[in-house]
């Protein structure tokens, strides 16, 4: 059994569907990345699974556990954990206490100071800016802090909505060795993301969204090539 | 020429009359802030709390704390039904709509009061004892709500920065859907918003009972100011809050003691507009 499948996934907004019959799986300790041009409906993908989005038809399972219908802080507390597009920090809100807030559950909270200690080892540069507010922080840290968060829930799963977006290419490598970090420490990830040469360096398996549809699924190293990069970049 | 003895009392009585101020405003501005909705009829909460408290002490001789600690329980107790009966089934709704429904609450409330307890005035006197402070008149009936206020913030203070749910709330304020994927759900940081809010104003009324006479119209008394503080000082900005009740508590207070109480008001609400155009975000709003 796959730790995530989604099969026949629909889903939209109003009359608009952005979603159609999605059939998508990960494994367990697997990285997974859904590659697209824009407006392929990456983001809604996630925002189905983690609940924020209601699914109109189809199955969601996570651990056997069907979590179609289920609103965002049930989901989480199944082990799903979303770092959302745009990262959605409180940007008012200490660094420290965006941690915090992530790990608001009851099963996280018992192990939260177990827990900061690994993501501040992780990320040093959030545990030197622990005390300033998270909105003062530079793009590069913020994803980062948007990252720590999301592991402060103890997720057996993370979905990652785009970790490069607005970033300086410097930053965008570094971020990506960090990904790989947490990849390494045994976290499931589902990533989202337009750079797609740096995330199929990434991942064990990718699949191909358009206009809604999955149109390719397969290997890393097998979709690592010119065609399959050019059909996600410009959707010809 | 007014002696500056008399000024400088008045200037005390504005503190003092600040924090229990302070504490309505800052009730007021938390459910603002994080449900983003005005409770209109907050101060009538308030002043059912008081003929609560007039009740229990005046008239069934509770001790003075008993009747305190029941306004509390019953003020959190409105929060959480108002919340659950009016705010939670318009949430979506229009904010037009929702103005109406607590303007509507408000309404029913001065009627319904007005209905059991008809228009009399009814007050709780204590007789405690005032300190001369270099000539500066100091009566306990005025320090004490004073010290609980503050005390009161304090506790506020606290929770909202050092509890896991205190910091939820303020961070719901700031996102309520990047909050659900923490795990937290939103209705029920907003339940907690309104029994602190409604405890708040269950507060301020053991207390106010004590300074001010309650009766059905107590609400248009001080909801006014309230709301006054709250968009001086910013909306949901609750630094901004605290200071534009002690700004507002002192003009009225010193106003009062150079021409009268009512001038002290026109004088407050002239400010109230000046700063309004100057400073449409609050006094502590960042320019820009």
């Amino acid at each position: 059994m796959s730790l995530l499948e989604l099969t026949g996934v629909t889903a939209g907004y109003g009359h608009f569907t952005a979603l159609w019959d999605v059939g998508l799986r990960v494994e367990r300790g697997e990285a997974v990345a859904v590659v697209g041009p824009n407006g392929a409906g990456k983001t809604t993908l996630l925002r189905v699974i983690s609940g924020v989005l209601p699914v109109r038809a189809g199955t969601l399972t996570f651990d056997g556990a069907a979590l179609a219908g289920r609103p965002a802080h049930e989901v989480v507390a199944h082990g799903v954990a979303h770092v959302p597009e745009g990262r959605r920090l409180f940007p008012t809100l200490t660094v420290a206490d965006n941690l915090k807030m992530g790990a608001y559950l009851g099963r996280a909270r018992k192990h939260y100071a177990e827990t900061l200690a690994r993501v501040y080892a992780l990320f040093p540069v959030l545990a030197e800016r622990r005390t300033q507010r998270a909105g003062s922080l530079s793009g590069g840290e913020q994803q980062m802090l948007a990252i720590g968060r999301a592991l402060m829930s103890r997720p057996r799963l993370i979905l990652l909505d785009e970790p490069s977006m607005g970033l300086a290419p410097v930053m965008v490598l570094r971020l990506f060795d960090l990904i790989r970090r947490v990849r390494e420490e045994g976290y499931t990830i589902l990533v989202v993301e337009q750079n797609v040469r740096q995330v199929l360096k990434l991942v064990d398996r990718a699949y191909l969204l358009e206009v809604g549809r999955i149109k390719m699924e397969g290997r890393a190293a097998e979709l690592n090539d010119q065609d399959f990069v050019r059909k996600a970049y410009v959707g010809l | 020429m007014i002696d500056p003895i008399f000024l400088a009392e008045a200037a005390v009585n504005g503190i003092l009359l600040g924090g229990v101020l302070a504490l309505l405003a800052l009730g007021l501005n938390l459910i603002f802030g994080v449900i983003d909705i005005v409770w209109i009829a907050y101060v009538d909460l308030v002043m059912l709390c008081m003929y609560l408290v007039y009740f229990l002490v005046q008239v069934y001789g509770w001790p003075v704390w008993a009747g305190g600690l029941a306004a509390v329980a019953l003020g959190a107790a409105l929060g959480i039904a108002v919340h659950l009966l009016i705010i939670s089934p318009i949430l979506g709704s229009a904010p037009i709509n929702q103005l109406l429904a607590t303007g509507g609450l408000l309404f029913f409330l001065q009627s319904f009061a007005t209905f059991l307890w008809t228009t009399d005035h009814r007050s709780v006197r204590l007789s405690l004892p005032s300190y001369d402070l270099g000539g500066i008149f100091l009566p306990l009936t005025r320090v004490i709500p004073f010290a609980i206020s503050i005390l009161a913030l304090v506790a506020l203070y606290l929770f909202l920065t050092r509890t896991f749910v205190g910091t939820a709330i303020r961070a719901v304020s700031q996102d309520r859907e990047a909050m659900g994927l923490m795990g937290a759900n939103p209705h029920r940081i907003y339940l907690v918003t309104s029994a602190v809010g409604g405890l708040m104003a269950g507060l301020a009324g053991a207390l106010l009972i004590f300074l001010y006479s309650v009766h059905p119209f107590f609400g248009g008394q001080l909801g006014p100011l309230t709301f006054m503080i709250c968009v001086l000082g910013g909306l949901g900005n609750m630094v901004g809050a605290f200071v534009a009740s002690f700004i507002m508590s002192e003009i009225i207070s010193i106003a009062g003691v150079l021409w009268s109480t009512e001038m002290g008001y026109v004088i407050a609400f002239v400010v109230f507009i000046v700063m309004i155009f100057v400073r449409p975000g609050g006094i502590l709003a960042r320019r820009g």
